[in-house]
């Protein structure tokens, strides 16, 4: 049917959401000697102990796990910058603080996987949670400002994950106003649909059109719209 | 890295330089191919480049196998080999999926043939000829003359009464008018989204927007933008 897109063909799993992530980089402190690893995906090392070193997410998962190495924490993952996000989301509705694209990811990975080696573990866990929900917030209250004369969104900073558990309301609430929005369907109300309309003929919709103007709502959520 | 603008521009330019690797280009594919309604066109170079890679690193399996090197670093190559698998394996299956849900679309259009691999046109061929085989068998074979088409309800009306051509209604069609999630790559300036100009948003460099496929397809075939 019109206006309801295939579920399974154009969203993401959360696992291959997952998966992309894993191939950000991040920094590793081996304890072993390893040389250099030539792969498909790039090539990696040499590895010797205490020096530090940069590789996709999934290796320093996998040595982790083996316990070879300690993987840094990244500089954003701190008690300090999380609380700076967490005010700056706080104070600033309608903006999204610029954090990595794959945060909810890479947090998570890596709390799974090396609390030991993040401090106020703790502390940062319960901070990226509390910026998760002030987002979510924020994306739900930008759902709402959706209308019939929206027909493009702009989500500044919004990271991977947001956009993929956003996608099925976004894209349906847009898909929805704009089909009963279309020229064919104004048509069809005025005239009962006995005659076909050329689809060139906007009819209607033009005269409602004259008046564009994009009114920004805040500096990273705005709506184009049309002044009624 | 010092500061989240380090990051960025670390991460941007780590990025530029792994864009160059296969598998990247192979994701973004994957990743496009997953958010867009229709078939996009195979990177057939791009494919076959994987596939040796691929073979080469099953190759190196082997041979690590005899000679006896480190389990750890055996592990983490299959690592590497089993992610790109995957990526492949995914993409193909994507494809194959997108062309048995618009075979009889796509063997209408010279154009959409021409995106598809000398493999895939084979199946949508013999797909589609099933198809027809499967449905003149079952059901149009009993029907009367002027109703016993594949494609069309009858032959007499080629509208129903909403103006809509029936053989829109019979064949599934990819719908290009829905939303998708998209990053810019770099600045793309003022961009038209219908034909007759009066929706015009700017798009610049590493923003996300909600568009309507139909508007930027020609800037996700040109690599301007991505799907995500």
């Amino acid at each position: 049917m019109a206006g309801q897109s295939d579920p399974h063909l154009s969203i993401f799993s959360p696992s291959e959401v997952e998966f992309v992530a894993e191939d950000e980089i991040v920094e590793i402190v081996p304890n072993i000697r390893m040389e250099a690893l030539n792969m498909i995906c790039g090539d990696f090392g040499p590895f010797f102990p205490q020096i530090a070193s940069k590789v996709p997410l999934w290796l320093a998962v996998a040595l982790k796990k083996r316990g070879k190495c300690t993987i840094r924490t990244p500089d954003w993952m701190t008690v300090d910058r999380l609380t700076q996000v967490l005010d700056a989301e706080r104070e600033s509705p309608k903006e999204f603080q610029p954090l990595p694209f794959h945060y909810i990811e890479i947090s998570k990975l890596l709390f799974d996987h090396a609390r030991d080696d993040i401090s106020d573990a703790y502390l940062v866990r319960s901070l990226i949670e509390d910026i998760r929900d002030v987002r979510f917030h924020k994306v739900e209250t930008g759902l709402e400002t959706i209308s019939g004369r929206t027909h493009a969104v702009k989500l500044k900073n919004l990271s991977a994950m947001e956009v993929n558990i956003v996608r099925p309301f976004m894209v349906r609430t847009l898909q929805a106003f704009y089909k009963h929005d279309s020229p064919q369907m104004i048509q069809q109300a005025d005239n009962t649909g006995s005659r076909p309309t050329p689809v060139t003929d906007r009819g209607p919709r033009r005269d409602l059109r004259r008046s564009l103007v994009s009114s920004r709502l805040g500096k990273n959520w705005y709506l184009l719209t049309v002044n009624l | 890295m010092s500061s989240w603008e380090d990051d960025d521009s670390a991460a941007a330019a780590a990025a530029a330089a792994a864009a160059s690797t296969d598998v990247e280009l192979l994701k973004r594919a994957w990743r496009n191919e997953k958010a867009s309604p229709e078939i996009l066109r195979f990177d057939s170079p791009l494919v076959s480049r994987v596939r040796e890679q691929i073979q080469l690193l099953e190759e190196t399996l082997d041979d690590f196998g005899e000679s006896g090197v480190d389990d750890l670093v055996v592990s983490l190559y299959q690592m590497d080999l089993d992610r790109t698998l995957f990526l492949l394996r995914s993409y193909l299956r994507l494809r194959l999926q997108k062309i048995e849900k618009y075979m009889m679309h796509i063997s209408k259009s010279e154009d959409l043939l021409s995106r598809l691999s000398q493999q895939e046109q084979r199946f949508a061929k013999s797909c589609t000829e099933m198809m027809e085989k499967h449905l003149e068998q079952s059901v149009l074979s009993k029907l009367p003359y002027g109703y016993d088409s594949v494609t069309r309800q009858s032959l007499s009306s080629t509208e129903d009464d909403m103006g809509i051509p029936f053989d829109l209604i019979i064949i599934p069609e990819p719908q290009l008018d829905t939303f998708v999630f998209c990053k810019t790559k770099s600045d793309v300036g003022a961009f038209q989204l219908d034909d007759i100009g009066e929706e015009v948003v700017d798009l610049v460099a590493d923003d996300l927007y909600v568009l309507r496929y139909k508007s930027i397809k020609g800037l996700v075939e040109s690599g301007q933008i991505d799907l995500i």
